[in-house]
């Protein structure tokens, strides 16, 4: 796997839950079908108030206009992101829209788990709050090897903690291949 | 050092002699539950990775339930029921609840526990995140999503981190103005909604044991709402009774130790606490209802796992006795045999239903509705502006619909008590 990702950042706040990640009367659609899982990209993070979509500024949209994916890669939160319903549709939403990782202080279980068994975007932690230090757009680059967060744009470099018992599932690409992989499932 | 009946579970589950927090382990499913909006992203996963001949690990040990999105004109939604229909029929589950039959049964969670789902000592998974309130029975249950659900689909087994555990002592006997509703949000507002990430949360206490099963479940429904893994409560003759009525069922009892590990161990005498609220726009935005009393409302809501089972409208109903409300107060029982019993309970001689539609409440037959939003055309959802007041469990924005509306979480008392005045109103103006 790919050891290093560069992106632009798009900053959120804490608590970012479900309903925003991607708003409940979109999750009829199917994840399967191709034309139809577009729109799990094209409502990603549509459910986030405009004030806080995009800090610090705010009233920056994940997705502009009609599109289907973000110029936005990283996702840095706060604290407990991914918090409430367990639908797995909003990691997915995330990397249907083109999103790779989030950094977040910490992560609501389900949300985690999702992220990490379904292969959809790596879920690193940091070791502090930094949705107050980067600002939407900065380029941004995360070493694997070193767990670091290097922001491009203004030169400061971030702790992440090493991603642990999940790595093994992250580098096999999600739990299916790494059920495979080991020989638990054929 | 002691275990907790979360770890003594696990262990078992795992077919290990002892299990230790943080530890990651993989367990052995007794049950998997999904309904229509994760089922049909689930069964395609399990097809694309098992291939088209794959077989169900065991069909008696899965659960399905259209609850969700299930009276609405909505394509999509039908289509996805419709998938739910053709995999039971064509993997034969004896376990499918299918709607517009009579085997229909409602919102999930509570099913579960009235269709004896419920076995203290097992472990279920399912693809919703209040998969947790089956845990009042004493059994651990949590909630996955659908790559996890797939896989346990086929393989029966699944890895799952030891949760630490968290207990919660709740003394004395519950005040009338009190339900279980306000004695999560009390745990809420001290916890936050990530106070127990990947914990287990465990309830106990003179107050917990006198409370009925309807009403536990309502603490371990919400266990999710401060980001914990379960929420337990140790089997009792309450819970026997309960499972007695529906069948009789061999099952093993776990007890935490006396000396067992917690995180972290409250205490609450339930005769010092209040009615109270979660604000807007999340469930650890807690006030007492006193706080915000007079607050105009535009909506009342009774319903869903959390505040639509037979417990809560026995509570509203002694308010809404002969009274007549003045907000809109829509009336939504979370499965078809609450909607039963509420025909059948009566107080003060009348039978809820009577109560309710006398009242001049909309009822609306039983699933998910507004509880989370839903389809343009579902019942109680919340439009515009609205403020609503409601016995659902999660606030955050745009839950119930619109995105500018307004939710407050409260017992179905508050709930109810505020209906009749049209603004926040805590309910012992109403029951003295
Ligand atoms: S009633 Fe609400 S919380 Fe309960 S399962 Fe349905 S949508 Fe989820």
């Amino acid at each position: 796997m790919n050891k290093k990702l560069k992106g632009k950042a798009y900053v959120l706040g804490d608590n970012i839950d479900t309903d925003q990640i991607i708003p409940a009367e979109h999750l009829v659609y199917s994840l399967s079908d191709e034309d139809e899982s577009k729109k799990y990209g094209h409502f990603a993070l549509s459910g986030t108030p405009p004030s806080e979509a995009g800090l610090p500024d705010g009233n920056m949209p994940f997705i502009s206009g009609e599109k289907n994916e973000s110029e936005y890669s990283i996702i840095i939160g706060g604290s407990n992101f991914g918090c409430g319903s367990s639908r797995e549709h909003a990691p997915f939403a995330l990397q249907k829209a083109g999103a790779k990782a989030v950094v977040a202080e910490s992560y609501a279980r389900i949300f985690y788990r999702n992220s990490v068994d379904g292969g959809f975007v790596v879920p690193f932690e940091s070791t502090e709050k930094i949705f107050d230090k980067i600002r939407t757009g900065d380029e941004l680059e995360i070493d694997f090897d070193s767990n670091t967060l290097l922001n491009i744009t203004d030169g400061k470099k971030y702790e992440l903690n090493p991603l642990g018992d999940v790595l093994p599932i992250i580098e096999a690409g999600g739990l299916f291949d790494y059920a495979r992989q080991s020989g638990m499932i054929e | 050092m002691g275990k907790t009946i979360t770890e003594k579970i696990l262990a078992k589950s795992a077919k290990k002699e002892t299990v230790v927090p943080s530890e990651n382990v993989w367990l052995n499913v007794d049950l998997l539950m999904t309904h229509d909006v994760c089922g049909p992203p689930t069964i395609q996963i399990w097809k694309d990775e098992f291939g088209d001949k794959a077989k169900v690990w065991d069909k008696n040990k899965v659960a399905i339930f259209p609850d969700h999105y299930i009276y609405t004109k909505d394509e999509h939604a039908k289509r996805n029921v419709d998938i739910l229909r053709n995999f039971a029929k064509e993997h034969n589950l004896p376990y499918y609840f299918d709607v517009g039959t009579t085997r229909y049964k409602g919102v999930c969670h509570v099913a579960l526990a009235e269709e004896g789902f419920n076995i203290p000592g097992t472990v279920m998974f399912g693809t919703d995140s209040h998969t947790c309130t089956s845990g009042a029975f004493g059994l651990f249950s949590t909630g996955v999503g659908n790559t996890d659900a797939a896989f346990i689909l086929g393989t029966g087994k699944i890895w799952e981190k030891v949760p630490e555990s968290i207990k919660f002592t709740f003394d004395s006997e519950m005040p009338a103005y009190l339900t279980a509703k306000d004695l999560i949000l009390k745990i809420l507002g001290e916890l936050t909604t990530d106070g127990a990430t990947y914990c287990a949360l465990e309830f106990d206490g003179e107050a917990i044991s006198s409370m009925e099963m309807y009403e536990r479940m309502t603490l371990t429904n919400m266990a999710i709402e401060v980001g914990a893994m379960n929420g337990i409560i140790a089997p009792d003759e309450k819970t026997k009774e309960f499972l007695h009525k529906i069948k009789t069922v061999e099952y093993e009892e776990f007890f935490s130790d006396t000396d067992a590990n917690y995180l972290s161990q409250h205490n609450f005498n339930v005769d010092e606490l209040e009615p109270l609220v979660a604000k807007p726009h999340s469930p650890d935005n807690t006030d007492t209802v006193k706080n915000v009393q007079g607050t105009k409302i535009t909506k009342c809501y009774i319903g869903s796992c959390t505040g639509g089972k037979i417990s809560d409208y026995k509570f509203a109903a002694q308010i809404l006795f002969d009274r007549k409300v003045k907000t809109p107060t829509f009336i939504i029982p979370s499965t078809t045999n609450v909607a039963e019993q509420m025909e059948a309970e009566t107080y003060k001689g009348k039978t809820l239903t009577d109560i309710f539609s006398d009242a001049g409440c909309s009822m609306a037959p039983p699933s998910c509705a507004a509880c989370l939003g839903g389809p343009i055309d579902t019942t109680g959802r919340s439009v515009d502006n609205d403020v609503v007041i409601s016995t659902t469990n999660r606030n955050f924005p745009g839950r119930m619909g619109s995105k500018k509306s307004e939710v407050f979480l409260a017992s179905p008392l508050t709930v109810a008590a505020s209906a009749i005045n049209g603004v926040i109103t805590d309910p012992r103006e109403f029951l003295t």
